[in-house]
């Protein structure tokens, strides 16, 4: 059974991240790109990380895509459709691609990975909120704080880029 | 861990997802296609990180932590491009990364 | 008694001249002047006060003798502990004596050119220059070290150049300044090796230490021979090319008859008076090393002194230019003063030339100064330089006319007037010495008193020429000078100067010598009597004199071709055989490879900028690219 929604998880994110980067509508892009990103989440999910999935709905799937979505409306490209990229950019793109993914392929396939058969720890909410404000070891207290300051910067600095200029 | 699914099956599907997440950033024009295309990389990385911690150190947390601080940092990433890319369009009414090209020689 | 206060007679001029040259086109121009003479009135009364002082109440040591005063001393620039450069005064009898003959001089030109170039566009600039002139002559002869007196004498030849070059728009004064700044820095060229090479044997530069040539400095000094001189010799012969450079000694004498471009007043001081005797003052300052150390450089000092003299005195009697004939007459009279201390020895009797040398200079740069003012007095009022188009003056300029007589006759040598003096006991020096001396500068003695009185009847005298205007005599300003410097033309001469300013600070008595001076009279006499019977009145008698002389009289007249030698030297010479080749290689080679440099960089960079295209996608797939390649590299062909 969990293999069986794992191919249809794979599938359609494999599928939806082709249509993604070759739609000529943005919009549609945007919603193939929801599509991967829901899948990526349900992975997540068939992993037993509920907490991790969830962010990734939330920030990914309820955030970034509809700051994508905003973006695209600001910039009036809703109704346009993309420009025909020219083939020998494409075909640059789908050699260099097609080479990597045959080298990391091969690679990887050559590689024997050591199963662990260790319990798996606590990745319950109450579990990882400890964790992430512990600082003994397995704590990360220090880029909890870090990257709580660089969101406040990351704010502050997209509300200055935005911002239009007086004149 | 999922029941009959190996470590190699995750990545090879996270491996693909990647290029095809490079190849958006190379071909597409659009500056906003090719921060999707740049999301797709990320999310790749993420699974990577899960699937490593999940099969090869399941008593740790740490690659389910990283995926979480990248998430985060996805977020921000976004919210600066975004601005930046709207900057831009109010400057030259464009968003085409070819019409880009003030810092050539 | 302390003479730290001798400072502020250099410094008062330099004030002024920062004053005048910054603000001068701020404040009012005349003011500018009345400035200038009160700063010179200041630093006049102090040096004569410290001439009072330094003569009379303190001078002198136990021994009779006059001391070496420090007045002021401040280490400037130390290499090593005995050598070092330092700023400071030195007080002795002839620095003394230059400050009361600078300070006098310049606060009479000062005066006589308020009226002199009132209504001149660059008056405030003048009047600058003329403070900085001042203030480095100034700085020159109270020089405590050799250093601190090159420095004050390459500021003097700058404020010399500035001041030739004061009508600028004018072509000629712009070339005579590049000339009178070019010859005499060659000189200086020479002046600077001679230092190095006097301070390396004697590892000072000191001048309380250099002129006691008995003491340690000289004791280990190498004695070497080159050419038949010392080390010493030579280099003591460098630095005399420096001071011949300045004094418009021959060979380098051209810069001076040209260097007349200036306005009058700035030939008065600079090119009369006080320059152009720093050479003089230059060796009397080393007069001990010459005549202790090396007695064959200051035979070589007679020799040129004398040369220049009878030189510069046949060529005046040729001209026409009033102020270039004043010109070669400075030069011949210092020719007179450089032999004086060429035939000098060292110690009281011995030294009478030295004395005699340092006499002459005093009175010469008073009749001289004098002789300079009256001629711009006369150019300022029928606007020519040129003899030929004067006559008949006396009866509109009168105190110009007394002045001027009483100079030709102070210069000319005819008791009782100054020159008579001092000039007698150069001629008993020289005939102490050398017979040859003697009679050479007895007959320059006569010709200066043709030239001299030729220079008079042609001015005063003679057939009343047209002029644009009624020629008007000279504003006050313009003759107080005259009045005060001719009085002094007439007086100073009885001034006993020997028990004052001496080689070895010894005072001593002279005695008149009438078997040497009578002659000296007599053919002053003479030459003022063919010059009476030529130009008195007009007649063909010149012509026929120049037409006996023939072809020697057009070589005086071109002034022997020296200016055309040098010319063609440097022409034809220097510039077409070394400087062309060299700039050639310059432009060609040298320029070439940078340029070939420059021009293959350019064009890789042209060929090769394409690559900083500006376009993201084209960056991300060369990165991609390395990306994969390098793990194709390490994983495929390196690892297996």
């Amino acid at each position: 059974m969990e293999t069986i929604i794992f191919y249809i998880l794979s599938l359609v994110i494999l599928v939806f991240s082709v249509l993604t980067v070759t739609t000529k509508k943005i919009l549609r892009a945007a919603v193939y790109l929801l599509f991967v990103l829901g899948a990526t989440a349900g992975i997540y999910f068939m992993f037993n990380y509920n907490f991790l999935a969830a962010v990734q709905l939330t920030v990914y799937a309820g955030g970034i895509v509809v700051l994508i979505i905003f973006s695209i409306l600001l910039t009036h490209q809703i109704n346009t459709d993309l420009d025909k990229i020219n083939i020998k950019k494409i075909a640059l793109g789908i050699i260099s691609s097609g080479l990597g993914i045959f080298l990391v392929l091969s690679t990887l396939n050559n590689h024997h990975f050591e199963a662990s058969n260790k319990q798996a720890t606590d990745s319950t909410i109450h579990g990882i909120g400890r964790a992430l404000l512990s600082y003994s070891d397995n704590g990360y207290i220090l880029p909890f704080e870090v990257i709580s300051v660089l969101l406040l910067a990351t704010m502050i600095g997209a509300i200055i880029i935005a911002k239009k200029v007086e004149e | 861990m999922i029941e009959g699914i190996s470590i190699h099956h995750i990545l090879t599907v996270t491996t693909i997802m990647f290029f095809i997440g490079a190849y958006g950033f190379l071909t597409r024009k659009n500056l906003i296609t090719m921060l999707m295309s740049i999301e797709l990389v990320l999310n790749a990385v993420n699974i990577n990180f899960v699937a490593f911690n999940k099969y090869l150190y399941p008593e740790n947390m740490q690659g389910h932590f990283f995926s979480m601080f990248i998430i985060g940092i996805a977020a921000a990433e976004a919210a600066v491009a975004i601005a930046i890319i709207i900057n831009i369009y109010r400057n030259i009414h464009s968003i085409d990364v070819e019409d880009i090209e003030q810092m050539k020689y | 008694m302390e003479f730290s206060y001798t400072i502020y007679i250099a410094l008062i001029p330099f004030a002024v001249f920062v004053i005048n040259g910054l603000f001068g086109s701020k404040i009012k121009e005349s003011f500018t002047g009345y400035l200038g003479v009160a700063g010179m009135v200041v630093a006049t009364y102090l040096s004569y006060f410290t001439a009072y002082h330094y003569f009379f109440k303190v001078g002198k040591a136990v021994d009779g003798a006059y001391q070496k005063v420090i007045g002021f001393n401040m280490e400037w620039l130390r290499f090593t502990e005995s050598l070092h450069i330092d700023i400071g005064v030195l007080l002795d009898p002839i620095s003394v004596m230059m400050l009361v003959v600078i300070t006098t001089i310049s606060l009479m030109v000062h005066i006589y050119s308020l009226g002199y170039m009132k209504g001149d566009k660059g008056y405030s600039r003048f009047f600058a220059f003329l403070s900085l002139f001042t203030f480095s002559m100034l700085g020159l002869v109270v020089a405590t070290n050799i250093f601190q007196m090159y420095m004050f004498w390459e500021l003097v030849g700058l404020s010399s150049y500035l001041l030739i070059a004061h009508y600028y728009q004018k072509p000629s004064a712009v070339a005579a300044s590049k000339k009178a700044f070019i010859v005499t820095r060659f000189a200086d060229l020479g002046f600077l090796i001679g230092i190095l090479i006097l301070s390396y044997l004697t590892g000072t530069f000191d001048f309380n230490i250099l002129c006691n040539p008995e003491g340690p400095a000289f004791m280990q000094s190498s004695s070497a021979v080159f050419l038949g001189l010392s080390t010493m010799g030579w280099a003591l012969i460098l630095i005399f090319m420096g001071g011949a450079g300045k004094s418009a000694m021959f060979p380098f004498h051209i810069w001076l008859p040209d260097a007349m471009e200036g306005p009058t007043p700035v030939s008065a001081l600079i090119h009369a008076a006080t320059m152009v005797v720093a050479g003089v003052f230059l060796i009397a300052r080393l007069f001990p090393i010459f005549a202790i150390v090396a007695p064959n450089a200051l035979e070589v000092v007679a020799v040129i002194g004398g040369f220049s003299s009878i030189f510069a005195a046949v060529i005046a009697c040729t001209q026409t230019d009033i102020k270039r004939i004043l010109a070669f007459s400075t030069m011949s009279q210092i020719g007179y003063m450089m032999l004086a201390l060429g035939v000098s020895g060292y110690g009281a009797e011995a030294g009478l030339g030295f004395m005699a040398s340092m006499f002459h200079l005093f009175t010469h740069a008073m009749f001289k100064a004098l002789l300079f003012l009256g001629a711009g007095a006369i150019i300022h009022a029928i606007h020519t330089n040129n003899l030929s188009e004067m006559g008949n003056l006396r009866k509109y300029m009168p105190i110009p006319h007394i002045t001027f007589l009483i100079a030709c006759l102070a210069i000319s040598g005819i008791p009782p007037f100054a020159g008579f003096f001092s000039k007698d006991e150069i001629l008993v020096a020289a005939y102490n010495h050398n017979q040859i001396y003697f009679w050479v500068e007895w007959i320059v003695a006569g010709l200066t008193a043709f030239y001299m009185f030729r220079l008079y009847f042609g001015i005063f005298w003679g057939k009343e020429k047209k002029y644009d205007h009624t020629p008007h005599d000279a504003p006050f300003s313009m003759t107080f000078p005259l009045i005060f410097l001719a009085i002094a033309s007439a007086i100073v001469g009885f001034i006993p100067f020997s028990n004052f300013v001496t080689s070895d600070g010894l005072p001593f008595d002279i005695q008149m010598h009438w078997e040497i001076a009578l002659p000296s009279i007599g053919i002053a006499i003479f030459g003022i009597i063919v010059a009476f019977v030529f130009y008195k009145k007009e007649s063909d008698l010149p012509n026929r004199a120049v037409a006996s002389f023939g072809s020697f009289y057009k070589y005086a007249l071109n002034k022997f071709y020296f200016d055309e030698l040098y010319l063609f030297v440097a022409r034809k010479v220097i510039f077409k055989r070394f400087s062309s080749p060299i700039a050639w290689f310059d432009r060609h080679i040298i320029d070439a490879t940078m340029d070939g440099v420059a021009t293959i960089t350019n064009y890789i960079a042209l060929k090769i900028k394409g690559l900083q295209s500006g376009q993201l996608q084209q960056y991300a797939s060369v990165f991609v690219s390395g990306v994969l390649l390098l793990i194709v590299i390490f994983i495929y062909l390196i690892s297996v």
